[in-house]
């Protein structure tokens, strides 16, 4: 009767979770969510089913090295066995605890190899997104639609829309088009920041002096949110990403807007070497972010 | 035999210091190990109460506590320098391993006493400047990994990063300074009959640990040197401007960054060995494939560092490269682990509290292990790397596996270092009280990163609310125990029963059951024989 309940209650909540877990097109992360974002790209459905092979043979090790926990603590307490056995030695066991492992390692190497090399880059990107971090926001630069770029920042808790995620809401958001194979390109003008997005399976670190090389394909239109995944200083846990991700022709119409819209922005520091420039995009940056306490310089 | 090394204990050498000086002044293993532990105690209070304050900050969203960030950042930074360098390092080196080699090996001391007394104020003073360093301009807010250029003059102006940087010298010169000495005393000092593959494995531990010490520590000092330079005079190792390059650092700190990990947790792997052996009552399955384990995990550990690095921004071959390469250590890796279950298999086991942690640690390390194996393949590092996923994965290894071999080598051995026994009960609702705190305060943790909250935020997107909840709750209940601890530590060493020379009979085999309960100040003045001992096989 009470292990009914249990099973009861056990099932509810394993339903609760997965339909927590088979959400809408807003991505983003849902309460008591205890697996991966919803994947919008090949590459996060790939690391989604390497991920459950891997589950499922951790998952396998775990119980076989407690259900042998088990054997022992029931079959040799000092009650149950009040003399000890002498053996130290057993080569055939010691051989097969060596190469079994290595043969699940095998196993496991092969879709490892696999998902790596396909993830690497784009084969035929149609378009360029280039990104840079800033502390504490990003810069996006649309190379192939009309080179216009704009910043992207925090919404502030007291301005957050009706429905609105506190902490992933930015003022202008990237916007790309569906079922497009695009290649990101991303750099840092100060510190390490680390462009990600759970959907896409993308996460790369943004580093000064370097351009690193990243890719999607997004094949479900709808917003996906990221944050800054490299720690970058006092709010790094304010730079969050939102991308909108819209139809061809809707892409086409929004990117003509946004080449009039963002023309006249001015374009940031490109080099550390601007001091003053930075020290007031640092201020302007501390001013957005009430509660937040810049080092003094 | 016994009534020979008992005058020899007594007589000649009546002259022990007392008072402060027999402590600031100690040349003598066991008073160094003692300081190490104390020191352990007190730098694991003051990391306690940093970890206390993030997980409160952490327990809803939103700021409740921490509104400085820089503070918050400050405090995830020196909560892992305190517990990797003033915890761990002292308790399971400086504390068990001054305590127990030379008593282990049938020495009377260490090699190089004085140097030991060095090492020890060394790293003292380390932790001076280390605390200092937190009250100085914000603090070291770059994560322990101190990245530039985030670390660099620009981003921390402040002395804080120096003072840091100059802690983390101090720490790895006295590092250094012990793994010389271990190496030296363990090379050279075995009783007669005693010989390499008849040393127990906690010395086998601690020999592989001070080669690693001596080959990662000089490459983290010319890093941090770089990174004063770069900082003060002007050069720009670090940054591109001047031709300079960040990732070069974080090669620089991972390549003693990885060998740090089995720096902390191979002296584990040896304090779990002995209390198996000794409460299965039966010498350790298959001896030397455990010792030639521990030094190939330490060997491939140096040429794996970049798997913290996947997302740099490395071309896919080195990539692949590292992924094979982090796989392999999981076999030696599970020799030990089924090496530790064989011995158990058929023994007549006594479960006191250090075996219960042994137990603990054998399960938890396979559960932080296998999520190694997945973070080892970079192709899903990239949905789990920099989430709180890895922080799950690394605490259960080091936090959970590592903190655990500590609580049972200090059971263990507690009756031999001060002469009295604690408490069974106690002890048990110690461990079953900490079992269940830690895995409610890191298991969530997993979900959190699967679902991809980032680490070192002080806020969190609501969604992530739930399971922070939980991992608080377990957070208070760890501290419950925590506290818990040190309350048996202080009715034990105050009150406790006295404890006999060997507590746990026939299974404790190794040369310090045969001296005393507490250690005499000298031990082993005539080196006993060991040649019919079977300590090893
Ligand atoms: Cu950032």
């Amino acid at each position: 009767m009470n292990r009914c309940r249990w099973m009861l209650t056990s099932l509810l909540f394993i339903s609760a979770w997965l339909a927590a877990s088979a959400g809408a097109l807003a991505a983003g992360p849902k309460p008591w969510q205890m697996n991966f974002q919803e994947a919008a790209t090949p590459v996060m459905e790939d690391i989604i089913s390497f991920h459950n092979l891997l589950l499922v043979i951790e998952i396998l090790i775990v119980l076989f090295v407690l259900g042998l926990m088990l054997v022992i603590i029931i079959k040799f307490n000092s009650k149950a066995n009040p003399v000890p056995s002498k053996t130290t030695h057993n080569t055939l066991l010691e051989v097969v605890w060596t190469v079994v492992p290595i043969a699940i390692l095998m196993v496991i190497a092969v879709p490892s190899m696999k998902l790596l090399f396909f993830m690497d880059k784009a084969k035929n990107p149609e378009m360029t997104l280039k990104i840079t971090g800033h502390q504490w926001f990003w810069t996006y630069q649309y190379p192939d639609n009309g080179d216009f770029e704009f910043d992207s920042n925090i919404v502030d808790e007291e301005d957050l829309p009706k429905g609105g995620k506190r902490l992933l809401e930015v003022d202008e958001r990237v916007v790309l088009p569906v079922n497009t194979e695009i290649r990101l390109l991303m750099t840092s003008d100060d510190v390490i920041h680390n462009w990600a997005v759970p959907s896409f399976g993308v996460k790369m670190d943004t580093v000064p002096g370097r351009t690193n090389e990243s890719w999607i394909k997004v094949t479900k239109t709808g917003t996906f949110y990221g944050q800054c995944s490299e720690l970058c200083g006092v709010n790094h846990g304010f730079m969050p990403i939102r991308v909108d991700v819209v139809t061809k022709a809707e892409f086409a119409k929004w990117a003509a807007a946004a080449k009039v819209k963002y023309a006249g922005i001015q374009t940031p520091p490109k080099t550390a070497a601007s001091a003053t420039a930075k020290a007031i995009k640092v201020a302007q940056a501390a001013a957005r972010m009430p509660g937040a306490h810049v080092l003094k310089r | 035999m016994s009534d020979t090394a008992h005058a020899g204990t007594d007589g000649g050498h009546d002259h022990s210091p007392t008072g402060w000086r027999r402590w600031a002044y100690s040349t003598n293993h066991k008073d160094i190990g003692t300081l190490y532990l104390a020191i352990a105690v007190i730098a694991a209070v003051v990391g306690g109460a940093m970890s206390a304050m993030i997980r409160l900050e952490l327990t809803q969203p939103g700021i409740q506590f921490i509104e400085d960030f820089q503070f918050y950042n400050m405090l995830v930074t020196a909560h892992g320098f305190v517990m990797v360098f003033f915890v761990v390092m002292p308790a399971l080196i400086g504390g068990f391993g001054n305590w127990f080699v030379p008593l282990m090996i049938g020495t009377p001391d260490m090699a190089f006493p004085r140097m030991n007394n060095v090492s020890f104020w060394l790293l003292a003073a380390a932790l001076v400047l280390l605390v200092a360093s937190t009250f100085i301009a914000g603090g070291v807010g770059t994560g322990w990994t101190v990245y530039p250029p985030l670390s660099n003059a620009d981003f921390h102006p402040g002395m804080a990063v120096d003072f840091g940087i100059l802690s983390l010298h101090l720490a790895g010169a006295s590092s250094i300074l012990g793994a010389i000495n271990l190496i030296t005393t363990i090379l050279n000092m075995r009783a007669p009959g005693m010989t390499l593959h008849r040393m127990p494995l906690f010395v086998w531990a601690m020999l592989i640990t001070a080669f690693l010490l001596l080959m990662a520590i000089p490459v983290l000092a010319g890093a941090l040197t770089m990174l004063l330079t770069d900082r003060n005079f002007g050069t720009a190792f670090f940054s591109p401007e001047g031709g300079g390059d960040p990732i070069f650092w974080q090669h620089l700190f991972w390549f003693f960054g990885h060998p740090e990990v089995y720096i902390m947790v191979i002296p584990a792997f040896g304090v779990i060995s002995h209390i198996i052996s000794t409460f299965s009552k039966k010498p350790i399955f298959g001896y030397l494939g455990m010792a030639y384990a521990m030094s190939a995990i330490g060997f491939v550990g140096f040429i794996v560092w970049a798997h913290h690095m996947y997302t740099v921004g490395f071309n896919v071959e080195t990539r692949s490269y590292f992924v094979i390469a982090t796989m392999v250590i999981a076999v030696p890796t599970g020799v030990k682990i089924f090496s530790w279950l064989a011995t158990m298999w058929g023994g007549s086991i006594d479960f006191k509290t250090p075996m219960l942690y042994a137990m603990g640690f054998i399960f938890l390390f396979v559960a932080g292990g296998v999520t190694g194996i997945t973070l080892a393949n970079a192709g899903v590092d990239q949905a789990f790397h920099d989430t709180y996923f890895v922080v799950a994965h690394f605490h259960y290894v080091l936090s959970v596996a590592t903190v655990f071999a500590i609580y049972g080598g200090i059971y263990y051995w507690l009756g031999k270092m001060s002469g009295r026994q604690y408490s069974e009960v106690q002890g048990r609702w110690q461990f079953w009280i900490t079992f269940i705190g830690v895995n409610v305060l890191f298991f969530p943790q997993h979900f959190l990163g699967m679902a991809g909250m980032p680490r070192r935020i002080p806020d969190y997107p609501d969604a992530y609310a739930g399971w922070n909840m939980v991992s608080s709750i377990g957070g208070l209940i760890t501290m419950l125990g925590a506290f818990m601890f040190l309350w048996i530590l202080y009715r034990t060493l105050t009150a406790g029963a006295p404890a006999e020379d060997n507590p746990w009979g026939e299974g404790a085999t190794t040369l310090e059951w045969t001296v005393p309960s507490p250690a005499p100040f000298h031990t082993h003045e005539v080196l006993p024989d060991t040649s019919d001992l079977q300590a090893a096989e």
